[in-house]
């Protein structure tokens, strides 16, 4: 994973709350076994008809949505389904990050697992973000704060751990396999057979 | 990702598969020579057959006689225990707290974690005590109440935290109740839902396949008692649901949250556009009732109500009654065990003669990845978890409701309280 230290983009912004998993990605295309393509089936049912075309009229579609690589959507976004195809497709599109005032516990695990920035801002600072699509922001890990273009920043929530694994794209699964020694003494300990 | 990385599954035995989202549930295609019809499931299926004889873990094919859900059946074979901690890459795992083990969804990246060292980098949740007392008035179910408490809460009321269902109510309820309790969990934001283990739980468990027998029953069962919570703990937050004032309930949105008991009336909520967009969704207006709303599919089945007591809940409405012309009724058991159960019972001839369909198990039509879809504008009665936009289909709008209140409808062709017909 590339290591991320600061994030500086415009926002698109989808003023939907509530946004599931399968609004993200449907369904029917969790059958890949593949993670790269996905950006192409993102929010597959809100933005192409039903002849398969683009629908002019959704955010991402618009002419000003390019380049854009921060979503602002409305409160509590990513419940539902646990398919990592969520962030995926998100990350394939182009997305560093998402903002909102909520974000589902699971969601927010596989963001962080792949680069993509899960950014819980308060009502305030969400509600001026929304009335302003397109507004150029600043995400700085090290401090965990979003800086509006109006110069004022505020802190969003970031556990040391995933800071320090997003900062030095520190993945986890070698984190873990270098405590290989403290696992062992752990299954020593606690000799759990198998359940029958 | 072990593959990639010449990593073995760490400890195999502790490691269990088996395939139920994208398997066909048309008996010709499980056992006979038909083809599965979608391509891309054909192919995931075949690639966890290899990818599970690679590693050495134990799968329970398409073809076995105990393959089903996940969530159904890890508490029936007794792979789910109290004590456990239970993670699975799909979000209802949830369910298995109702044994009171700990349970929770995890995305891949983290499956792969699993796989490769048994372990999880977790940050302590916060804690939720939902505190249910009074008794369930008849026809009012255990899906009933999950979905009043999911409208009380919302569906991020419980983000951050898991959830302990508590009280007389709950105590109360059998083990295919609790587990759909703590299968729905996740619609109200939590990871995770527990009830803690009782006497109730331990005589679900004896005997099953794989819970322990003889000296480690015992030993086991010792435990295990040790495990409820403490008299007094503390809760980051409590909230209290009196259930004898509920009624059958009724999902009207696109979010589980949106839920109002069937004899309600559409809420109204002026200037609110993400409700506006859900109702045209549906294709509803405010201030109106929503029983009698025509439906065109019933699906019985699910992770949340395809176990034999939901099985049989919808039967007894369905005896000696005939499925609504113009209305597709699916029934579809959450396992092999339970559509052999109900078998042994005669159920499957029940709905058979009513004219609803009798498959072989799996996720069907709860997310319609096998093909089992409901068609767009189509109103489906569901007993499943999600309601959202295209789950069943693009298009498709889902009303979620309780086995009881999924048989009445299919017998009226109209959205109907149980209670009348009970
Ligand atoms: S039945 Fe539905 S909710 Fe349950 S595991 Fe299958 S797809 Fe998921």
């Amino acid at each position: 994973m590339d290591p991320i230290k600061t994030l500086r983009a415009r926002t698109v912004v989808l003023p939907v709350s509530d946004v599931d998993t399968d609004q993200i990605i449907p369904a029917r295309f969790l059958t890949t076994t593949t993670r790269s393509g996905l950006g192409a089936h993102l929010f597959a049912d809100w933005r192409y008809g039903s002849d398969g075309e683009p629908k002019a009229d959704f955010v991402l579609n618009r002419p000003e949505a390019k380049g854009c690589t921060i979503l602002v959507a409305g409160n509590n976004f990513g419940c539902g389904s646990s398919r990592e195809h969520a962030p995926w497709a998100l990350a394939d599109y182009g997305f560093r990050a998402v903002v909102s005032t909520q974000i589902a516990d699971i969601f927010r695990n596989n963001s962080l697992k792949n680069g993509l920035l899960p950014v819980i801002v308060d009502p305030a600072a969400h509600g001026w973000l929304m009335e302003h699509p397109g507004a150029q922001i600043t995400l700085e890990l090290e401090t965990s704060t979003l800086t509006l273009p109006t110069g004022q920043a505020v802190r969003f929530p970031l556990e040391p751990f995933a800071r320090y694994c997003l900062m030095n794209g520190v993945d986890e699964l070698g984190f873990l396999l270098g405590r290989e020694q403290q696992i062992r003494a752990f299954e020593e300990r606690r000799p759990a057979g198998p359940p029958a | 990702m072990l593959r990639e990385r010449g990593l073995p599954v760490r400890r195999p035995q502790l490691t269990f598969a088996t395939m139920d989202h994208s398997t066909p549930t048309r008996t010709e295609q499980v056992f006979g020579g038909a083809p599965i019809t979608i391509e891309a499931a054909a192919r995931q299926v075949r690639e966890l057959e290899v990818n599970c004889a690679d590693f050495g873990v134990e799968l329970l094919g398409l073809r076995h006689a105990r393959r089903g859900i996940v969530h159904i059946i890890g508490p029936e074979l007794g792979l789910t225990q109290p004590g456990k901690t239970v993670v699975c890459g799909d979000s209802h795992t949830s369910t298995h707290g109702a044994l009171g083990a700990l349970a929770f969804g995890i995305g891949t990246t983290e499956v792969g974690h699993v796989l490769a060292t048994q372990c999880l980098l977790q940050r302590k949740p916060r804690t939720l005590a939902i505190n249910v007392s009074g008794r369930l008035a008849a026809g009012v179910t255990a899906k009933d109440l999950i979905l009043a408490i999911i409208g009380r809460i919302g569906v991020a009321g419980g983000t951050g935290h898991v959830i302990e269902y508590r009280g007389e109510t709950i105590a109360a309820l059998d083990m295919d109740e609790r587990m759909t309790v703590c299968n729905m969990s996740i619609e109200a934001g939590a990871r995770a839902g527990m009830i803690a283990p009782d006497e109730t739980t331990y005589a679900y468990l004896a005997g099953r396949p794989r819970a322990p027998r003889g000296e480690a029953w015992e030993m086991a069962l010792e435990e295990w008692r040790g495990l409820a919570t403490d008299a007094g703990a503390r809760f980051d937050r409590q909230t209290d649901i009196d259930a004898s004032a509920l009624e059958p309930m009724v999902t009207y949105g696109t979010n589980p949250g949106m839920v109002i008991p069937v004899s309600g009336t559409i809420p109204q909520r002026p200037g609110d556009a993400a409700f506006a967009k859900s109702l045209a969704y549906m294709g509803f207006e405010p201030g109106r009732p929503v029983a009698e709303q025509p439906v065109d599919v019933v699906f019985v089945g699910s992770c949340t109500n395809g176990r034999l007591s939901d099985l049989r809940a919808a039967a007894a409405l369905l005896r000696g009654r005939k499925v609504a012309p113009g209305v597709q009724m699916l029934v579809v058991p959450g396992s092999q065990e339970v559509k052999r159960e109900a078998e042994a019972e005669g159920l499957h001839r029940v709905f058979l003669e009513a004219g609803a369909q009798w498959r072989e198990s799996g996720c069907s039509m709860c997310l319609g990845m096998n093909g089992d879809l409901v068609a767009k504008g189509q109103y489906a009665v569901s007993t499943s978890n999600r309601n959202f936009e295209g789950r069943q289909g693009v298009g498709a709008r889902t009303l979620l409701a309780s086995p009881l209140t999924a048989a009445a409808s299919a017998v009226r062709g109209r959205l109907t309280d149980p209670r009348e017909l009970m």
